[in-house]
């Protein structure tokens, strides 16, 4: 048994999910791979949302994924970090914003 | 890395020696599994023994000497190294030129060839030829020295096709890949060049630009790059240019060295075996390219040079043996370094090899 719940060779076996359910798996990667195809917006600047994105979700294989993707895209470390900031900017944008729901709740309760 | 880095040959280092790296190019993984042999995959797709079709370019390789230390560069070149090829032995390649009409393009590439002194000499004989004359020139070449200042007029004069590596269109990483300082210089002889003409829309003086990956991973598809690269270069310094060759750094000399050091030699291979493309390998440049040493041995291409890999035992193996037609029938010498042609969209002296 691993000792860790994240192990970066398994990166690399994401395709093996589709052994459980080939149908299912086969129509996501088919999807996946439609939705990273250059069109309205260039492959480079899906790189960089997808790099957003994973960090959004945290997501520690994503992130491998997508930094090299965007290295290799020609992204520079700029855009990047930008990317990551749009990101934290949602994420704390989003914790704060119910900031307001505390506040009526405040009002609610209090004299 | 600053100029004053030393080749691998300077520091003695076990790198230096082409038989070494063979050995670690072969050596199983640290998880002990071994990489597929790349003859064997070939013969998977019927291309082994893999054959030429047919000479057309004659690639010179003019000397290590370089004025810049890139760290990718498999020729472990730099201001340190003194092999450089002789007026006699380029005598002979214009003999062997003189008999092979079929070769209509030579590709001078170093070291910087331009560091050679009978560099313009070879120039005019060979335009004197008739032949296309590539120059594969580092740009930094141009500033190092006032007596390089009129290079863009000398390739003008002769029609030169220039082919100039650019790793990125920001200081940042081409200066971590290729020294302190060469960005800037880059930038300048590159509108030195425009100056005179080369690189315009609709010119025929031809300026390419080579993109390598400044670290363990691989270029992306040429066009989009391509695009980004104009897009920036126009926009930040008024440069232009007409195509971007993208170029995977192959596992050797340097480029290996930095993989071992980094760490990431098992996991860069294993992204090259696996980004294995059959159309890719059906396309790669030592089926159409015969590589002279700077002492005038001959190589299937560039890298194998660097590997002391000379073409197969039965063909002529020294420029002054040279015989086209002989050459054409032999087989290519593979090793594992071979998996950087063939991944993904494939790698060449020209690019991507997927059209
Ligand atoms: S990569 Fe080219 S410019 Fe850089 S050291 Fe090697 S030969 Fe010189
Ligand atoms: S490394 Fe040389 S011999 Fe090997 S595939 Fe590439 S061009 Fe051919």
């Amino acid at each position: 048994m691993e000792k860790t719940y994240y192990n970066p060779a398994d990166l690399s076996k994401f395709g093996n999910i589709s052994e459980l359910q080939p149908e299912m798996g086969r129509k996501f990667f088919d999807y996946y791979g439609e939705v990273f195809k250059e069109g309205a917006l260039t492959a480079r600047e899906k790189a960089l949302i997808a790099l957003a994105v994973s960090h959004a979700v945290q997501c520690p294989y994503c992130i491998d994924a997508y930094s090299t993707d965007c290295l290799e895209k020609g992204a520079d470390e700029n855009q990047m970090m930008e990317a990551v900031h749009v990101a934290a900017a949602i994420k704390g944008g989003a914790a704060l914003v119910h900031g307001v729901q505390m506040m009526n709740k405040i009002k609610e309760l209090t004299m | 890395m600053g100029s004053s880095v030393k080749s691998l040959k300077g520091r003695q280092h076990e790198l230096s020696d082409a038989f070494f790296q063979l050995n670690v190019l072969q050596a199983p993984t640290q998880h002990g599994d071994q990489f597929p042999a790349f003859a064997g995959r070939l013969q998977e797709h019927g291309l082994y023994p893999l054959k030429p079709t047919g000479t057309t370019i004659l690639q010179v390789n003019m000397g290590k000497m370089c004025n810049q230390t890139c760290k990718h560069c498999h020729v472990d070149a730099g201001p340190d190294r003194k092999e450089i090829m002789t007026r006699e032995i380029m005598h002979q390649c214009l003999e062997a030129l003189q008999q092979s009409p079929n070769i209509t393009t030579v590709d001078l590439t170093g070291g910087a060839p331009e560091m050679n002194p009978d560099f313009r000499w070879f120039v005019e004989e060979l335009s004197k030829l008739g032949r296309q004359v590539i120059v594969r020139c580092n740009l930094t070449i141009i500033l190092a020295n006032k007596k390089y200042h009129d290079l863009p007029a000398f390739f003008k004069q002769h029609g030169v096709h220039v082919v100039s590596s650019l790793p990125y269109f920001q200081a940042s990483r081409t200066d971590a890949q290729r020294g302190d300082g060469v960005f800037e210089k880059s930038i300048k002889a590159l509108q030195m060049l425009n100056e005179v003409g080369y690189g315009l829309e609709g010119s025929d003086l031809v300026l390419d630009l080579v993109y390598n990956p400044s670290g363990a991973f691989l270029p992306s598809a040429q066009a989009s790059l391509e695009a980004e690269f104009k897009r920036r270069l126009r926009s930040g310094y008024s440069i232009e240019f007409h195509n971007l060759f993208c170029i995977t750094n192959l596992p050797v000399s340097r480029f290996l060295d930095y993989l071992v050091q980094s760490g990431n030699y098992d996991t860069y291979m294993e992204k090259l075996v696996n980004a294995f493309n059959p159309v890719a390998a059906a396309g790669v440049m030592c089926r159409n390219t015969i590589s002279v040493g700077w002492d005038g041995y001959l190589y299937d291409c560039d890298f194998n040079q660097m590997l002391e890999l000379q073409v197969e035992q039965s063909s002529p193996r020294h420029i002054r043996d040279f015989n086209a037609a002989v050459l054409d029938r032999r087989s290519i010498v593979l090793n594992q370094h071979c998996y950087g042609c063939t991944a993904g969209a494939g790698s060449s002296c020209g690019g991507e090899t997927v059209k």
